[in-house]
């Protein structure tokens, strides 16, 4: 099922009500979500990405602006009728119920002709159970589970009634760091054997790289780009992607275009195509630095850790932004740490420039650098 | 260890010392009393030891009329006061504008003088040579004849006492229930209207189950606290409790103590002895009926 988000703007009153101006939580925010795709929304906490999944949940109603599942408006449906399964952030598993009375829950709400036997309600959660693989745990409840496990029946619970669209709301941040690689991975892999399309929000840029069709960055309740992982991290349209996504970060250093030249401090680093003379931020991606005795940037090391198949020397700059320059090479190159700078080439492609007051990217590669 | 436990004994001393003295000693005390036959309490002298305080207070009318008394209060205030909280509660929580001011509303007999209002309810009651009282004159309206709710037949005036104690306790039990319903977290409501779920199966498989632990924390002691009712049946039928045919057990035990067929405590003892085997009884089938439907 296709989603198509237009122009969606949702505005809350302050919560304090002496001040009378809104919060813009949402701003016309347009996007069509294809089918069958797992789609990342992807922000800083209070970004907006929340109440974009409760507004396609239709538990928040928007401002303005229509949702359309398929062809169907659904702007002014109650949740209910919108037949999406959401897997909340904290689960929201009733605790009093065992899993399988859980997933089972959904089940018994059905009315007229759609309303099931008791015995068709336990293997339809059971199916769900097996997809999820927690059809061993069914009898417990949802305290004597571990988070991992609690997760699965939520999921088994958000799919048991075969939603058209399936929400998660940050769906891994109260696990653990192995049991995020492992659920990620499981997400993925349910979202592929059911085909539905799925939205799923979180502030964690890695998990929303590694398992998305496609990613939405969003701030302060306005896209600032949407494409697939890959391309978003490789062309970050403004300042403010380019610094969200990528550990670890992405260097910011303020310099200057001067003579079609980038310039970071007095170092010319790389040329530039025919542009006029303007002061920029130049952005380095950490993978982006190529130790060379003549290389064109210097900067004062600080050391290097190395950590199996790479090494990350750790430096520092007078106009970089970051605490530490941290930039990421081969292994085998050997860095003499006794010295108390090193030198880098800058690869052009792993460069991004932008307009230091309105953020937008600037580019700068020479047409025969450019594909 | 020695010195640990030594310290940890002497700060436990001033309550040792307090509950000894104030709980331990006295309910000793009442065991004894309870024991002692023909107990004169001029003399502190007794003939022997045994059963028979209890035979008498067993076979006492007066005694037999307030464990009527006391069981019929139990058993229609008990479910029917914490029905009707319910009820108010769930009305208080889904509505949004002057809540506050219902909530202070209902809250406040919880704050006023028992006595006071028993005083209240008498006189909104009673039917004198003057006047038939305002519930009657209510009445004639519906076309029913004046009843003397204070002095006139049981039904009537266990009917005051029972609107009186619901009156009392309701406060205190809406107060428990709209902060109990309160704290059913959001989301568990939000996942329920995603899935499409009734109102009525949200209430009996999601809001009930949720509260059912502060709801029998009511009904245990919401027993417990009728069985011990007494002043109520003061404030509305005055001191003569027997006479009027509404004495509860411990009214009963008040005046084989102090009042004027007082100055038994043998007596008094074996009937408190009583209520408190009936109220362990009762509290310990709520228990076992809890186990089986109170979840966590």
């Amino acid at each position: 099922m296709k989603v198509i988000l237009q122009n969606l703007t949702k505005r809350f009153p302050n919560r304090n009500r002496k001040i009378h101006t809104e919060v813009v939580a949402v701003n016309d925010f347009s996007f069509e979500i294809p089918d069958g795709k797992l789609i990342g929304l992807l922000g800083p906490s209070g970004c907006g990405k929340s109440t974009t999944l409760n507004l396609i949940s239709g538990l928040e109603k928007p401002t303005s602006g229509k949702i359309f599942f398929g062809e169907d408006d659904v702007t002014n449906l109650p949740p209910e009728r919108r037949g999406v399964g959401l897997v909340f952030q904290n689960y929201a598993l009733y605790p009093h119920l065992t899993a399988l009375q859980n997933i089972m829950f959904p089940l018994g709400n059905l009315k007229g002709d759609q309303k099931l036997s008791k015995e068709e309600m336990v293997e339809k959660a059971f199916e769900a159970a097996k997809l999820v693989q927690i059809d061993g745990l069914m009898e417990r409840k949802p305290g004597e589970m571990s988070g991992g496990q609690q997760q699965r029946v939520a999921i088994a619970r958000a799919l048991v009634k075969r939603p058209r669209i399936l929400l998660l709301d940050e769906p891994l941040s109260n696990l653990d760091a192995r049991l995020r690689l492992q659920t990620r991975e499981e997400i993925k892999r349910i979202q592929r054997e059911t085909g539905i399309t799925t939205v799923f929000v979180t502030h964690d840029q890695e998990e929303a790289m590694s398992i998305s069709d496609l990613i939405v960055v969003m701030k302060e309740g306005v896209i600032q780009q949407i494409g697939a992982p890959q391309e978003v991290y490789d062309e970050p349209k403004n300042l403010f992607v380019a610094k969200f996504l990528g550990t670890p970060p992405i260097n910011v250093f303020s310099g200057e275009i001067r003579g079609n030249r980038l310039w970071i401090g007095g170092e010319a680093i790389l040329s530039t195509r025919p542009l006029p003379d303007q002061k920029v931020k130049i952005t380095i991606r950490p993978e982006g630095f190529l130790p060379k005795e003549d290389g064109a940037l210097s900067l004062d090391l600080i050391g290097i850790e190395v950590m199996g198949r790479d090494t990350t020397v750790v430096s520092k700059h007078p106009d970089c932004e970051n605490v530490e320059i941290r930039s990421i090479i081969s292994s085998e190159t050997r860095i003499d740490t006794a010295r108390s700078n090193v030198r880098f080439e800058i690869k052009p492609h792993k460069t991004f420039v932008y307009d230091p007051v309105t953020e937008e990217r600037i580019d700068f590669l020479k047409e025969e650098d450019h594909g | 260890m020695g010195k640990n436990n030594l310290k940890a004994w002497l700060y436990l001393l001033p309550a040792i010392l307090f509950l000894g003295a104030f709980m331990v000693y006295p309910l000793i005390d009442v065991l004894i009393y309870s024991a002692e036959e023909g107990y004169n309490s001029a003399s502190q002298t007794y003939f022997g030891v045994g059963l028979y305080n209890y035979s008498y207070v067993l076979h006492d009318p007066y005694f037999l009329q307030a464990v009527k008394n006391t069981f019929i209060l139990v058993i229609i205030t008990v479910p029917l006061s914490t029905g009707f909280a319910l009820l108010i509660s769930l009305a208080l929580n889904s509505i949004k504008w002057l809540r506050n001011l219902f909530q202070t509303i209902y809250f406040l007999p919880y704050v006023t003088n028992t006595l006071a209002v028993g005083l209240v309810f008498m006189i909104l009651f009673k039917k004198n040579a003057y006047t038939d009282g305002l519930v009657n004159l209510m009445l004639r309206l519906f076309g029913a004849g004046p009843v003397d709710f204070i002095d006139g037949p049981y039904a009537a005036k266990m009917f005051v006492l029972c609107f009186y104690t619901i009156w009392v306790v309701l406060p205190f039990k809406i107060l428990i229930l709209t902060s109990a319903l309160a704290s059913v977290k959001q989301d568990y409501y939000n996942a329920a209207r995603i899935d499409a779920t009734p109102k009525w199966r949200i209430f009996t498989r999601i809001t009930l189950p949720m509260i059912s632990p502060m709801l029998f924390y009511l009904v245990i002691t919401g027993f417990i606290g009728a069985f011990k009712a007494y002043s109520d049946a003061v404030a509305l039928f005055g001191t003569d409790l027997n006479a009027a045919g509404m004495n509860t057990i411990v009214g009963y035990v008040y005046d084989m103590l102090y009042g004027d067929s007082g100055g038994f405590p043998s007596y008094a003892s074996a009937a408190a002895l009583i209520l408190f085997a009936i109220v362990l009884t009762i509290t310990c089938i709520n228990l076992i009926i809890s186990k089986k439907h109170v979840h966590y």
